[in-house]
Formats: C-alpha cells, sequence, structure tokens
C-alpha cells in the first residue's frame, strides 16, 4: 500500500484508510517536516511517513510536547510542518501549543489530532479535543472521510500558509480508520533545508509583548473567520440541489424550510445514510470548520427554520455555538441536540437514523434480532509468549498481591488490569504510575510496585523518578524494557535496539540518584523473584529493570 | 452481479490476529475494480490484542457511512463460531452467515457449545452455513494463517459475495506480501474445489 501512496498519478483513485489520506495530502503540500508520538488512532500516519521516509524529515520523537516543539522549531525556520498525535497528545503537547498561536508560524504547520470516542483504544478518558479552540484559539477543521482527509490537510496548510497561524485537524477513530477511494493529485517535493532568521519580536513571548501578541491572535482569527464564512468545505446541502428550483442556493439564499441539520466530521455520513434509508430531504449545513465558525452562514441557515437538530459526537460544542447564534437571528428556533443524541460514546448510523425520525416525526421500524443469549466479553490479552507474562508469574510467587498496591499505566501492560491476571490498583496516564506511586507512599507507607514501560519511561517517566528520589519516597518501580513502543504497533523508541548508540535506561536510572537498580531478562525467574522481595523492604526507591524483547521485536 | 447494486454490507467477526484487516483490504479492493464506491471501517491498537474485532465492509453505487446499520448486514462472516453471536446485532431474516467451525477459548470461562450458538441464531436467521475452515486449511495447506482467506474465496465461489472470485484472486495478489501469495492461492484454489465438491 505504501507504494500505492506514493505513485504520483493525478487523477488515479486509490483506496487509502484515513490516516494515510492524511499522509498523501501532505506530500501533495510538500511537506518538509514532520513529527509525531504513537498513539491510537493516529499511529499509521506516523508509521506510514517513517514507511516513505524520503524527501522530507521524520521522526518519532519521546513525547508530543517534544514533537510539537521539533515541529515549532521547523516552523520558525521556515519548513513546511506537520505534526500528528492522538487526544492525549495533545494534553502533553498543550504547554507548547498556547505560545505558538501567539508566535504564530513561519514554515506553515499542521497538526493531526486523532480522537477516539468510544475508547476502543484508549484508557484513561473520552476526550473531545475541539475544546482546545476556546483555550488556544487554534483553527480546526473536521474531515468526515478518507477523500477529505487529504483535502482538509492541503486546505490546512494553505491558511497556515497564508494567516501564519498553526491549523489543527481533528479526526476521529472512524475517520482516521476508515477506508475509501480517495482521487490523487501531483506530490510537490519540498527542500528540508530551512534557515532561523532572529526576529526577537515574532519569535519571543516575553510581556509585555505577549499581550500584544495575544491581541494579533484575535484579530488573525477575526480575518479566518471571514475566510470561513466563504470556505466551500462549509456547505448548505439539500439532497435535491440539483433540480433548478434550488439553485437559487448557491447565492446564499436559502428558502422557506421548517427543518434542518447541522453537523459536522463523520456524524455526515451517518446523517446522508438515514436521510436516505428515511426518504426524506432536510437541508444539512456540514461544518468543515469547527474554529472559527462561520457565524453569518449559519445564520443565514437557521434564520428561517423552526427546528434545528444538532448531530455531533460527545460535548454538546456545536450546539452551545448554534445556540448563541440564534439568539440574535430567530430566538424562537428550536435547538435539539443532547437531548436526543448521546453525550457518551461515538455515535453509530443507526442512532442518528432514528435520532432523525424522531426529530422529523416519520416512523422508522426496522427487523432487529432480539437474542436474549447472553454474549460473553472477550478481554484483549497480552500475546501468547508474551515476556510481560514472566513478570507477572514472578510477582505472583514474590508477593501476596493482596497486600501490595499495583499502578499501571499505558502500554500493552495495562491488559495487566484485565481478568486473569488483575494486578492494577490504579490506572491514569503516560509516565502517571511512577507519580502516582510516590505521591500513595507519602500518604500512607504501604508497599507498591509500578510499573512503567520502556518507550512510557522516556515518554514521560523520568520526571516522576527524580520526584520521588528528591523527595525521598520509596515505591519499587519495574520499569518493563520490551524495545520497542508494542501497543501502538512496534514503532521505535531511544533505548530500542534499533538505534545506533541507543540509550541505556540503567544509566538513566542511576544518574537520577537511584542506588537500588538491577536489569534481569525475567527469564531468570529465581532472580527476578528474589530481587523483588528484596527491593521492596528498601527505604528508598528500587527499581528493576525487566528486559527482555517483546516477540514481535525478538522475531526481527 | 448487476452494477446497479445500490449497497452490499459486510460484517467480519474475528479475534484478534485473525487477519481481519487484510480479509477487509481484499473486499474493498476487489470491489473497487468492479466499478464500486466503497467505505469501509476497522479499529487498531488495543481493541486487537486478541480481543474481539469486528471489521464493516460496505459497497454499492454510492456508500455514505463507513459502519454497517443495526439489521442491515447482508453478509456476516463469522472467523470464530462464538464471536458470531455479537454480530446479531447486526443480522436480519434475510442475513447470510457464513461460519467458521473454530472455538477459540476465552480465558476462565467456559465455552459456548456450537450447538447452542447455532440454535439461538436460527431462532431469527435461516441462511446459516458452517464450515470447518480451520480444520480443511490444516489439513490440505499444514497451516491455518490463511483460514480467513478460506473462508472469503467460499464466499465468492458460492455467490455470497456479489464479486467476481477472479477480483477477490486479483485483491488477494495486490495486498498479500508477495512470498505469501502462493499459499494464498493455494487457500483460494482449495475453496474452489471444496464448492465443485459441494455441487456434485
Amino acid at each position: 500500500m505504501i507504494m500505492e501512496i506514493l505513485l504520483n498519478k493525478p487523477g488515479k483513485k486509490i483506496i487509502l484508510l484515513g490516516n494515510e489520506a492524511i499522509v498523501r495530502g501532505a506530500m501533495e503540500s510538500g511537506v518538509q517536516f514532520v513529527s509525531t508520538y504513537p498513539g491510537t488512532p493516529a499511529s499509521e500516519i506516523g508509521d506510514t511517513f517513517y514507511k516513505i521516509k524520503n524527501n522530507f524529515y521524520f521522526e518519532y520523537s519521546t513525547n508530543e510536547k517534544v514533537a510539537l516543539e521539533a515541529g515549532i522549531g521547523a516552523s520558525f525556520s521556515g519548513l513546511k510542518t506537520l505534526v500528528a498525535m492522538k487526544s492525549f497528545g495533545l494534553n502533553v503537547a498543550l504547554d507548547a501549543l498556547l505560545p505558538f498561536l501567539y508566535t504564530g508560524t513561519k514554515g506553515p504547520t499542521v497538526i493531526i489530532v486523532a480522537d477516539d470516542p468510544s475508547c476502543h483504544s484508549s484508557a484513561q478518558s473520552e476526550e473531545n479535543s475541539r475544546s482546545i479552540a476556546y483555550l488556544a484559539h487554534i483553527p480546526i477543521l473536521e474531515p468526515a472521510d478518507p477523500q477529505e482527509c487529504k483535502d482538509f490537510v492541503k486546505l490546512a496548510f494553505q491558511i497556515s500558509e497564508k494567516f501564519k497561524i498553526p491549523v489543527m485537524i481533528r479526526t476521529t477513530t472512524r475517520v482516521a480508520h476508515q477506508r475509501a477511494p480517495v482521487k490523487l493529485e501531483k506530490i510537490i517535493i519540498g527542500d528540508t533545508c530551512g534557515k532561523f532568521e532572529k526576529d526577537s519580536k515574532r519569535f519571543v513571548t516575553l510581556p509585555p509583548r505577549v499581550l500584544e501578541m495575544k491581541k494579533e491572535l484575535l484579530e488573525k482569527i477575526e480575518k479566518i473567520k471571514a475566510f470561513s464564512e466563504n470556505s466551500l468545505i462549509n456547505k448548505i446541502e439539500n439532497q435535491k440541489l440539483e433540480t433548478p428550483k434550488q439553485s437559487k442556493l448557491a447565492t446564499g439564499q436559502v428558502r422557506n424550510w421548517k427543518l434542518g441539520i447541522i453537523t459536522s466530521g463523520v456524524s455526515y455520513l451517518y446523517i446522508r445514510e438515514a436521510l436516505q434509508e428515511l426518504n426524506l430531504d432536510l437541508p444539512v449545513l456540514k461544518l468543515g470548520f469547527f474554529y472559527p465558525l462561520p457565524e453569518k452562514k449559519t445564520q443565514n441557515f437557521i434564520k428561517n427554520l423552526k427546528k434545528v437538530l444538532i448531530v455531533e459526537e460527545l460535548e454538546p460544542c456545536l450546539e452551545k455555538e448554534v445556540l448563541r447564534i440564534a439568539k440574535n437571528v430567530n430566538c424562537k428556533l428550536q435547538i435539539v441536540g443532547k437531548k436526543l443524541i448521546p453525550e457518551v460514546g461515538e455515535l453509530r448510523p443507526e442512532i442518528v437514523t432514528s435520532t432523525i425520525a424522531k426529530f422529523a416525526n416519520k416512523k422508522y421500524k426496522f427487523a432487529i434480532c432480539n437474542l436474549k443469549f447472553p454474549i460473553m466479553k472477550r478481554f484483549p490479552q497480552l500475546c501468547p509468549g508474551c515476556p510481560y507474562w514472566l513478570v507477572i508469574s514472578a510477582i505472583k510467587k514474590a508477593v501476596d498481591i493482596n497486600k501490595v498496591i499495583f499502578g499501571g499505566e499505558i502500554g500493552c501492560y495495562m491488559l495487566f488490569g484485565n481478568p486473569p491476571v488483575n494486578l492494577q490498583d490504579y490506572l491514569s496516564c503516560m509516565g502517571s504510575s511512577v507519580g502516582i506511586a510516590h505521591g500513595i507512599k507519602k500518604s500512607t507507607g504501604q508497599k507498591i510496585i509500578s510499573f512503567v514501560g520502556d518507550s512510557s519511561f522516556f515518554h514521560a517517566g523520568i520526571p516522576a523518578l527524580i520526584n520521588a528520589v528528591f523527595n525521598k519516597s520509596n515505591p519499587l518501580i519495574i520499569i518493563l524494557e520490551n524495545q520497542t513502543t508494542a501497543m501502538t504497533g512496534h514503532q521505535p523508541h531511544p533505548g530500542a535496539p534499533i538505534v545506533p548508540n541507543g540509550i541505556k535506561i540503567e544509566e538513566i536510572v542511576r544518574a537520577c540518584g537511584v542506588k537500588y537498580v538491577k536489569t534481569i531478562d525475567q527469564i531468570n525467574q529465581v532472580e527476578f523473584i528474589n530481587t523483588i522481595k528484596e527491593f521492596l523492604e528498601k527505604p528508598e526507591v528500587s527499581v528493576i529493570i525487566a528486559r527482555r524483547p517483546c516477540i514481535f521485536v525478538a522475531k526481527k | 452481479m448487476s452494477k446497479k447494486l445500490d449497497q452490499f454490507n459486510i460484517i467480519i467477526i474475528g479475534t484478534g490476529g485473525q487477519g481481519l484487516i487484510t480479509l477487509l483490504q481484499i473486499v474493498a479492493e476487489a470491489a473497487l475494480s468492479e466499478g464500486y464506491d466503497i467505505r469501509t471501517s476497522e479499529l487498531h491498537g488495543l481493541s486487537q490484542r486478541g480481543g474481539s474485532v469486528e471489521v464493516h465492509i460496505r459497497f454499492g453505487k454510492k456508500i455514505y457511512s463507513p459502519l454497517v446499520s443495526q439489521g442491515k448486514a447482508d453478509l456476516i462472516l463469522g472467523l470464530e463460531t462464538q464471536e458470531c453471536l455479537k454480530t446479531a446485532y447486526f443480522a436480519n431474516p434475510k442475513t447470510i452467515f457464513l461460519i467458521n467451525k473454530h472455538i477459540i477459548p476465552i480465558p476462565l470461562q467456559k465455552s459456548i457449545s456450537e450447538e447452542k450458538i447455532l440454535g439461538n441464531l436460527k431462532k431469527f436467521i435461516k441462511n446459516i452455513s458452517v464450515v470447518s475452515a480451520n480444520e480443511i486449511c490444516q489439513k490440505e495447506l499444514g497451516t491455518t494463517v490463511t483460514t480467513g482467506i478460506y473462508l472469503l474465496s467460499l464466499a465468492s465461489f458460492k455467490n455470497l459475495i456479489p464479486l467476481k472470485p477472479n477480483s477477490i484472486l486479483k485483491a488477494i495478489k495486490k495486498i498479500v506480501p508477495e512470498k505469501y501469495f502462493e499459499l494464498n492461492k493455494k487457500t483460494f484454489e482449495l475453496a474452489k474445489n471444496y464448492e465443485k465438491g459441494q455441487k456434485k
């Protein structure tokens, strides 16, 4: 499939995954610098760039904040830059993101953020990254399918170039992991050599300049709002659009409809499916821009409506906007959104169909299979042969698991929380198992074993380890070194063996001031068990590095 | 099958590691080669690690949603027998089930017997075929790695899927890594011969 993405055949249609279409869009824009940290459902963006590795600089960074900072440096140096991450990555990167909006871009910059409604592949929280718009004032585009993924990336680069501002593309699982035919256009090959030209007025966010910068940012957003009003990606659709009667629509005039629907992202596809299924003919305002919203276009759309249905996944962001906009133009408008559409979990076509049926007072019935038989739950499991099984067996032999607290976090080892293993008493974000273990230790003195993967350790575990040493607590930390970023598809990290002169974790741990450090291949069960017993009694932080490669690394 | 086909909805269900995404890519390529619009949906990452996996493939004149709606599946391919119970959500009385006779136990749980699974499905669905695809592949090819390809090929030879077997074979060639193509082609032929044998 990689070869196909590389085909420079304008006009040819090929099937692409949403994430692959993002890569193609970047290549058709002449991208020069790409950085990422993997995370489902964004991982294939980085993986595809990594496999292509041609005509642009690519890196897997240690975490999303660092990836964004690298991207900011590239943009300051004039390069066309793309940074990709999953929803939680945006939280990590946020500290670097906000000032980037103030400085603005030099090289056009696009940031891809993939949300995972329904948490198919996400522990920790169900995040709606659209909310970042209000905090960061970053323009956000929401594609619905692979074709739009490609087109919107190109548009985002254009917006970034025109307004000197980073632009975010927000996808969701059903967009990122949707396959559909995509029409190819010409690939542009960029140069990877930029130049940083000193311009402190532009790149230094020191007060009092910082408040001027904020003012400039808000002015930019007003200009982008005007751009958004005229953008074709915010479109009003009616299924009979092609008939002469409605041709007036092109002029922005909207005929006297009573019901209408407003939506963005993948929900749009469910709406089109539903209208076809229900044989209904309702106008739809499909917003490609989530922020800034085209207010005038929205006003025009709702001013003659009696009722409008807002179809969006998760929190009612669009609904609140429409509520605000309607006050001035149509205060009697009934706005229906989360009253009928669930706020938790992703939408499905049948949910949208039955909601629209209710909204439009249309009967909708279909045969459903009422299977009363209890259906078993099949939890994801560690792979057969996974080296983590040996860690589990050693722990179960070394301690009474009811008397020890087990700290989990993000990686394959979060599956320790599933039956039959059940070795997980708390689970939060990357790197947090160590930080939280320290807090529990300081509060209770109870025994704790905290797990952290190698990629996670590099990502966010090191500051927490230093904190535990500095503030003197004594959890036992087991660093599960499987020499890859396994959960997201085996990407390399700074300590992975494929990295020349890879960083040795034990050297970092010692440099952090930890005295009790042992690296053990967990196949040596007796040594592993004895070390767990010994280290749990230590008055200071202790670390066991369980070094045995993931079976997929070992195979290579 | 005529090009006027409005839509055809397939669900493939199994467990992580059974190669469902490869099957999805093959069907999508075959459908594209026959001039259809296509949309599919799949999951990656956590959900793949031996958990239940369900992929959606839709093709036809014009397709919008990447997900199959409740009760709208035309064909359900089940690579693991117990998992098929979960797809009942997508079935209607006309849905065709092609099920691999293969039970992968769930840790600490008693597996549901094939009789119970089929008995329950049959209360609602008439058209259910069960094939010992794992057993046949193991016996004839010495491996079960291409079981999914066998089931998909069989679906096409049985005309359960409105795509020409040759389109499926071409798509296999395009999607499967070259070094595994011979094994996959053999699997495809095996399904063809099985179907011929059934017809006699």
